[in-house]
């Protein structure tokens, strides 16, 4: 039987063409990039050989610098509100809402499959200040406080990028986190019940340490997304004010294709992948752990 | 915690429970939780009926009026201006034009991969499908200046081309890596007997194993149409031209332009790029919150 589970020419033909395409579209350029991070230029004026000279570059370099710490603050702050919204979600939909969470579930996952451009720009006119407030303003003047100019200055413009993609992805880890709390077995929680526990010890001692972890697991998830955050950025602030809020994506993007410089551009790049790359190993580690568990 | 007392149905301590409470005290109970439902529908709907009622105001109603009253006349102009100033409909077209070609090669080949990589055997199998998952996390920036480089030194920047290919590419190894975990649930037996009547391992693939995954493909193709369909990055490199915009590209553009001076047509913009996917929301929901969960939970 192995014989033809074998068949030599029928894996070629199956395996071939998206073995090719992959390879010559994805692998090749990553090498590629990684050879562009020993030179300086680009296409329309050649490329000039200058050694480890973007790399001693990218240790100095103030707005990487910025830039990685605006990628790492973003990420785990971003991260860790999706989980614990989306855990919190998950709970209510499992505990409270029970057989009838069908029509909430599906409302609040909604926001997740509409396209970033779409929901930056309403943000940026939900948090405008100038010329006139919007609705967040307005709120905040109503009921005694001022208005603020969110986009104009860092640290709220941050806060506004955090409060928007946690908004827009927080129903898809509340259901991610609820499939994992359909996976307790229900007699465990009942018998636990029956025994007196409150709800506040059963999340406790037994639901929050059995959720650990598709917990975990969900955390990496979303690392490995929010690092790599490019959209939402670029379309709500992109970037400003200044330099202020640029990841490393989008720091990456500018010194490519405004400044020209592809040398840079794909060292920044590197850098990027190293951390995608600690991440992904990490994934696998906590995936590991729940096949022995 | 004991497990002695397993053999409860549901059934039971509900009326064991309900007995033991007062039902106005219940009700009362019940109170935290409603406002913690009705707060959370209002965090969704709201700021999504709130860019409804302002894709239908005119100029100077932003500026007299509240942005959350309700329109003074109702400027159902805005939408004709939005797709007309907003070249929606070259935008919207270009979108598909990538979307749907992309689409059925990431499907193809996804599937004929993982069938190969699950099903087939061959050495260097784990080792190929760990190279494949490699692909995941590798970030865009990683390759798009080598694309860039070649696509324009053999003219293809200046049509949608690279997107569809540059796309397909991306695609792959997700897609790829669920199908082999769909085909895992399918045993070997089938494709075994089948050979046996006579028919190739090929032949296999395409009338035995490909209609068993139907379900699978489709969950595939929902992860994938979201990723291609809301993708930024490689559009604003490969269709910067104004007649190659995809949808996000020219929204992007359209707000750069004219969102400053006039925001009815913006928002009405907005609404439009958000009803198309509404629609398809609609019909296909549960489909797309379990496929796009999956796509997490494998990936």
């Amino acid at each position: 039987m192995n014989s033809v589970l074998g068949d030599k020419k029928a894996i070629a033909i199956l395996l071939g063409p998206a073995l090719l395409v992959y390879t010559l579209i994805t692998m090749v350029p990553v090498l590629w990039s990684f050879g562009l991070t020993f030179f300086k230029g680009n296409p329309l004026q050649g490329f000039e050989f200058n050694g480890i000279v973007n790399y001693q570059r990218i240790f100095t370099d103030s707005y990487v610098h910025d830039a990685f710490w605006f990628t790492i603050k973003y990420a785990i702050i971003t991260s860790i509100g999706q989980i614990i919204l989306g855990y919190g979600l998950a709970l209510l939909y499992m505990f409270v809402l029970k057989k009838s969470s069908t029509l909430v579930r599906t409302l609040v996952f909604f926001p997740v499959v509409l396209p970033t451009v779409a929901i930056s720009l309403l943000y940026q006119k939900l948090f405008q200040s100038a010329p006139n407030d919007g609705l967040i303003n307005e709120l905040l003047v109503n009921v005694g406080l001022g208005s603020v100019d969110w986009l104009g200055a860092g640290d709220t413009a941050f806060i506004v990028i955090v409060i928007m993609d946690i908004w827009r992805s927080m129903g898809f880890y509340g259901v991610l986190l609820f499939s994992g709390l359909l996976d307790i077995p229900e007699d465990i929680i009942e018998s636990a019940r029956i025994d007196g526990a409150r709800f506040w010890s059963l999340l406790r001692h037994i639901i929050l340490p059995m959720s650990l972890p598709i917990l975990f697991a969900s955390i990496i998830f979303s690392l490995n997304g929010t690092v790599k955050v490019f959209d939402s950025v670029f379309a709500l602030t992109a970037g400003g004010p200044g330099n202020q809020t640029t990841p490393l994506t989008l720091y990456m993007y500018r010194t490519a294709f405004q400044f020209s410089d592809y040398g840079y551009g794909s060292t920044i790049a590197l850098l990027l992948t190293i951390i995608c790359l600690v991440i992904t190993l990490m994934l696998f580690r906590s995936s590991r752990r729940d096949n022995t568990l | 915690m004991t497990t002695a007392t397993t053999p409860v149905t549901p059934d039971y301590r509900r009326t064991m429970r309900r007995a033991s409470t007062n039902p106005v005290i219940k009700l009362l109970k019940r109170i935290p939780a409603f406002i913690t439902i009705i707060v959370l529908v209002l965090l969704t709907a709201y700021p999504l009926f709130w860019m409804v009622i302002n894709s239908l105001k005119g100029k100077a109603d932003f500026l007299d009026n509240p942005s959350y009253a309700l329109p003074e006349t109702w400027v159902w102009e805005n939408y004709a201006r939005a797709w007309e100033v907003g070249n929606l409909a070259t935008t919207i077209t270009n979108s598909i034009i990538v979307t749907i070609p992309s689409l059925i090669l990431i499907v193809i080949l996804g599937t004929a991969a993982g069938f190969a990589l699950e099903v087939m055997v061959f050495k260097g199998k784990n080792a190929i499908l760990l190279f494949v998952l490699a692909g995941i996390m590798i970030p865009g920036q990683m390759i798009i200046l080598p694309l860039f480089t070649t696509f324009f030194s053999i003219g293809l920047v200046g049509s949608l081309t690279p997107l569809i290919i540059i796309y397909t590419a991306g695609g792959l190894p997700l897609t790829t890596f669920m199908m082999a975990t769909y085909f895992r649930a399918i045993p070997r037996e089938v494709f075994e007997a089948s050979t046996l009547d006579g028919a190739s391992i090929l032949r296999s693939f395409f009338s035995v194993g490909f209609p068993m995954v139907r379900n699978a493909v489709f969950t595939v193709a929902i992860v994938q149409f979201f990723l291609i369909w809301n993708d930024l990055l490689i559009a604003l490199i490969f269709a910067g031209q104004r007649k190659l915009n995809t949808i996000q590209v020219g929204l992007l553009n359209f707000s750069g332009e004219y969102g400053a001076i006039d925001y009815g047509p913006l928002f009405a913009a907005i609404v439009i790029t958000v009803g198309g996917i509404l629609v398809l929301y609609l019909f296909l929901n549960q489909r797309i919150m379990k496929g796009l969960a999956a796509g997490a939970v494998k990936g």
